[in-house]
């Protein structure tokens, strides 16, 4: 079932969590609520959910498939919400908590003990949780936990699935193993999926789409390889990846009103100055540092005009051919630079041929 | 943008009223709880006021300063303060030395410091009195060294003394676990002697939940009643209580004087309330700088 | 290294010396004077009661519950207490309710509200009822007398006076319990499509009933002990308005000091039961922690 949120502005007090933000979900996809804490994701989600409601008189309406559900409440929407912590009830077992919902329809509507109890089977198999029915939260573990709450939301057969920080409260191990199969599962089951995450590349890997929010409003959506490949503003480049951010100079040297550059670090090449040609390369620096723990080198750098420092990374081959030392001066080419002059989106590459390179002291741009 | 894309706000209709509050029964529960408040308590203390009221202000003002009504704020208001500020000392050490040390016995009597929360007045009344008495197991002592311990202010002393000393040291217990260790030693690595952390490091921490304790046993000590009327005697202008005032005035159907002078113990309830809470708050300000 | 080994063990470190407690001497004193102060405050009244109780045998102890009065003492503090027990849960679960799964002004002034009881004079407590319902001095005087109800001098005034004192003893069990295990699971069984009774009664009841049990041996206790709010409003008929504390007063001064402490220790016995029920339920929250 689709999700279409029009116009939503939600306030508390004098603070404004989401300022006129509308959102489409096609039906079946998994889609990704991406921001800072405080950026309004989780208070988009709730709304969602009917956990909270939009400012009386804004305007906000939200429909599912074409049914308008903006005032119902939350037990009547068809959503399998999953919180945070879980939420899990802490003095029910497993099975209870799983069944809680099933019992909670009208009589008319409920099935038999033991049909619930094979409900009960099969949701706890879907979530590799087999035999665990007795115990209770306290006895298990938070990835264990997690899964529990995941069938208890789809234990009522929801149209729609909303996980708010689904592997937040977990270690790095659990939160990979996790996420793999939560992919895995909702492929399998294809149920329209959204979900609130802070970290990028949770978003990334896992979503259909992703719905990058800053400040109370939508900065960008678009697929994975979108949002990151083609940012729409310099707050997605920051918050998505590492990336240089360089200003001395940028402005004044081109005329116009851009403030700054970006460029990720592994779009910085470096070269020997001595075999370089002065037109092919962006400014000279030096090397303050060289990390090479990993599949990749990480090298430090600081420009020799502006003292600018900002970082590359390049392969631990390409390393070994500069044998590059703290103190040494390289020559620094930008193969991919992004710039934002007033919001506008302007991308130079060197694919399409243009070697980009903004000069920093007074050489025009090629 | 294959997958989904940002809606412009189009087509805005106002939806249906919507219910801000998510989670069903706010009008049943508040209206249980404001009727009830309303009805048990708002009403009846706004009785009280608009009682005196009805009183010329002379009348009002000759009865709440009455020779024995004066007294009787002496006797209320003095020992109350010297029962909480013994207690505010003891109940600081037996709180420390619950909460610090470990010795026998030691769960019992954390359990047993609440007695006299639990114990009905009256029957904490009649045991101290049964103790303190000239021919009491304590008070044969007491009197033999000249100490008059039963019906004197020294017996409603030890009344208020006995009621008060749950507050202080159930105030403190919390805080005191929540002092931090590292600070202490730190103190002391830093040089500072067992003596001077005491003074510099800990009470300054534990300043706010003692005053706390204090007033709470200084407010219950002002209202106590029922443990108070059997040991103090109940003599006119030396050991009558403010409550005891108001109780004779009631038995005398002087409904008017008593009225006067419960409006002032209420006016003091109050402002005791006031200050109770602000150093709440400030007990619990500090309590999350440690955090 | 022989010297170097019998130094160490020449200077034992001991078990208690830190950088965080008192000298062992200060401590021993610190205890020292704790205990006796609790001996002499606590421990000493309880053996006084039991002592004054059977001084002249345990016949004449018995004896006390022979007396009609006595039982109808007894009778009256039970239904006072199964009035306002069940009355003050009631009232405590929907504040408690209100207070904690929503938001609005006003709140911390409503739990002040709550606090007035323990604030108020249990003298004042009683009056506060004579104003109103007084056959002659009351505001609803003229109607009661009228329609022939008795309020004061009669089991409703001690009903309640009982109520106003006992009101906060379940509420504010029960508000920082509920406001710690904050609204998440009453949000989930909301999305689970539970009605509002449902999720109040599978989910948040069971989260607290430890702390409601808690809330209802205090009230229990403070109802059954009331003294001074009770004098006020009962008129102490004996037999017909004397609850337990009350006729152990008339008892006391009527020079019947056995009686008075035999049925004195029953209402000891009812504290330390209360306090033993506390101990439990404190250990069985702090050992299953939220």
């Amino acid at each position: 079932m689709s999700i279409r949120a029009l116009n939503i502005t939600k306030s508390f007090g004098r603070y404004t969590a989401l300022d006129h933000v509308s959102l489409e979900v096609p039906a079946g996809k998994l889609v990704s609520l991406l921001g800072p804490s405080g950026s309004g994701k989780t208070t988009l989600l709730r709304i969602l959910a009917g956990l909270e409601f939009p400012d009386p008189g804004s305007g906000a309406r939200v429909f599912f498939h074409e049914h308008e559900v903006t005032a119902t409440p939350a037990g009547r929407r068809g959503v399998g919400f999953v919180f945070q912590h879980y939420a899990l009830f802490r003095h029910m077992t497993v099975a209870d908590n799983i069944a809680f919902g099933i019992r909670a329809r009208p009589r008319a509507q409920r099935p038999g003990q033991e049909q619930i109890r094979e409900r009960i089977a099969t949701l706890l198999q879907l979530v590799q949780l087999d035999g665990l029915q007795q115990r209770y939260p306290s006895e298990l573990s938070g990835g264990q936990r997690q899964r529990v709450a995941l069938a208890r939301a789809l234990a009522v057969d929801p149209k729609v699935l909303l996980l708010d920080e689904p592997f937040g409260a977990l270690d790095a191990k659990v939160r990979k193993d996790l996420r793999r199969w939560l992919r895995l599962f909702q492929e399998e089951i294809k149920i329209t999926t959204v979900f609130v995450t802070h970290d990028q590349e949770e978003a990334l890997e896992l979503a259909d789409a992703v719905v990058v929010m800053n400040n109370a409003r939508i900065e960008q959506v678009g697929d994975p390889q979108e949002v990151y490949d083609r940012p729409a503003s310099p707050f997605v480049i920051e918050f998505l990846g590492n990336v240089n951010r360089i200003t001395a100079g940028a402005g004044h040297t081109t005329g116009s009103s851009m403030d700054a550059l970006y460029v990720r670090p592994h779009d910085v090449d470096l070269q020997p100055v001595h075999s370089a040609e002065r037109h092919h390369y962006a400014l000279e620096a030096r090397v303050q540092h060289v990390f090479s723990a990993g599949n990749y080198a990480r090298v430090s750098l600081e420009g020799t005009g502006n003292r600018e420092p900002f970082e590359a990374e390049i392969s631990r081959a390409r390393l070994s051919e500069l044998a590059l030392r703290p103190g040494d001066h390289v020559a620094v080419v930008f193969r991919h630079v992004r710039l934002f002059p007033k919001g506008e989106y302007i991308e130079a590459d060197v694919d399409k041929g243009r070697l980009v390179t903004p000069s920093f002291e007074g050489t025009g741009p090629a | 943008m294959p997958t989904s894309l940002a809606t412009p706000a189009d087509a805005v209709v106002a939806p249906r009223r919507i219910n801000q509050r998510v989670i069903p029964g706010f009008g049943l529960s508040m209206g249980i709880t404001m009727a009830y408040l309303g009805l048990l308590v708002i009403i009846p203390l706004a009785g009280v006021f608009l009682g005196s009221l009805g009183m010329t202000w002379e009348h009002f003002w000759n009865t709440v300063t009455s020779r024995q009504v004066m007294a009787s704020y002496r006797v209320s208001f003095g020992v109350s303060f010297a029962a909480a500020l013994v207690n505010a000392v003891f109940g600081l050490l037996v709180a420390w030395i619950l909460v610090r040390y470990r010795f026998p016995g030691r769960k019992l009597i954390d359990g047993m410091v609440d007695l006299p929360f639990a114990l009905p007045t009256a029957v904490a009344g009649i045991a101290l009195t049964a103790l303190y008495a000239r021919t009491g197991w304590i008070g044969q002592f007491t009197y033999f060294i000249g100490l008059e311990t039963a019906y004197s202010k020294t017996g409603i002393f030890i009344a208020l003394t006995f009621i008060g000393l749950p507050f202080v040291v159930r105030t403190l217990q919390p805080v005191i676990e929540d002092l931090d260790p590292e600070v202490e030693e730190a103190a002391a690595s830093l040089g500072a002697s067992r003596l001077r952390a005491w003074f510099t490091i800990i009470l300054p921490a534990l300043i706010p939940a003692l005053l706390t304790g204090f007033a709470l046993a200084f407010a219950r000590g002002l209202g106590e009643y029922g443990s108070v009327i059997f040991i103090s005697g109940n003599m006119p202008l030396r050991t009558e209580i403010t409550p005891l005032i108001i109780v004779k005035f009631l038995e005398q159907y002087q409904y008017a004087e008593a009225t006067a002078v419960a409006t002032v113990m209420l006016v003091v309830s109050f402002l005791l309330l006031l200050f109770i809470n602000l150093l709440q708050r400030w007990t619990e300000s500090m309590g999350q700088a440690r955090r | 290294m022989a010297s170097i080994v019998t130094r160490i063990r020449g200077e034992p470190l001991r078990k208690s010396q830190s950088t965080t407690t008192e000298p062992a001497w200060c401590r021993r004193l610190m205890i020292g004077t704790g205990l006796v102060f609790l001996l002499f405050l606590l421990l000493m009244p309880l053996v006084a009661i039991a002592y004054e109780a059977l001084r002249h045998g345990i016949g004449l102890c018995l004896a006390t519950f022979v007396d009609p009065h006595a039982r109808s003492a007894i009778l009256l503090t039970l239904t006072v207490a199964a009035i306002c027990v069940p009355v003050t849960m009631v009232f405590g679960l929907a504040a408690a309710w209100a207070i904690t799964k929503f938001s609005f002004r006003g709140k911390s002034l409503l739990t002040t509200v709550i606090d007035l009881p323990f604030a108020v004079s249990p003298v004042i407590a009683g009056l506060i009822f004579i104003l109103i319902f007084s056959g002659t001095h009351g505001y609803l005087g003229p109607y009661l007398e009228a329609h022939d109800i008795r309020v004061i001098f009669a089991l409703p005034g001690i009903a309640l006076a009982t109520l106003f004192i006992t009101l906060p003893f379940v509420a504010r069990e029960l508000i920082p319990i509920m406001q710690s295990q904050g609204r998440e699971e009453e949000f989930a069984a909301l999305t689970l499509g539970a009605g509002g009774w449902r999720t109040f009664s599978r989910v948040t009841l069971p989260n607290v009933k430890w702390g409601l049990f808690y809330g209802l041996i205090l009230c229990n206790a403070r109802a059954m002990g009331e003294f001074g709010a009770v004098a006020v409003v009962s008129g102490n008929i004996k037999g017909k308005t004397s609850t337990m504390p009350l006729y152990i007063e008339t008892l006391y001064f009527e020079y019947n000091s056995v009686a008075a402490f035999s049925l004195a220790s029953i209402l000891t016995g009812l504290a330390l039961v209360t306090l033993l029920l506390k101990n439990v339920v404190e250990w069985r929250m702090t050992r299953r922690p939220s």
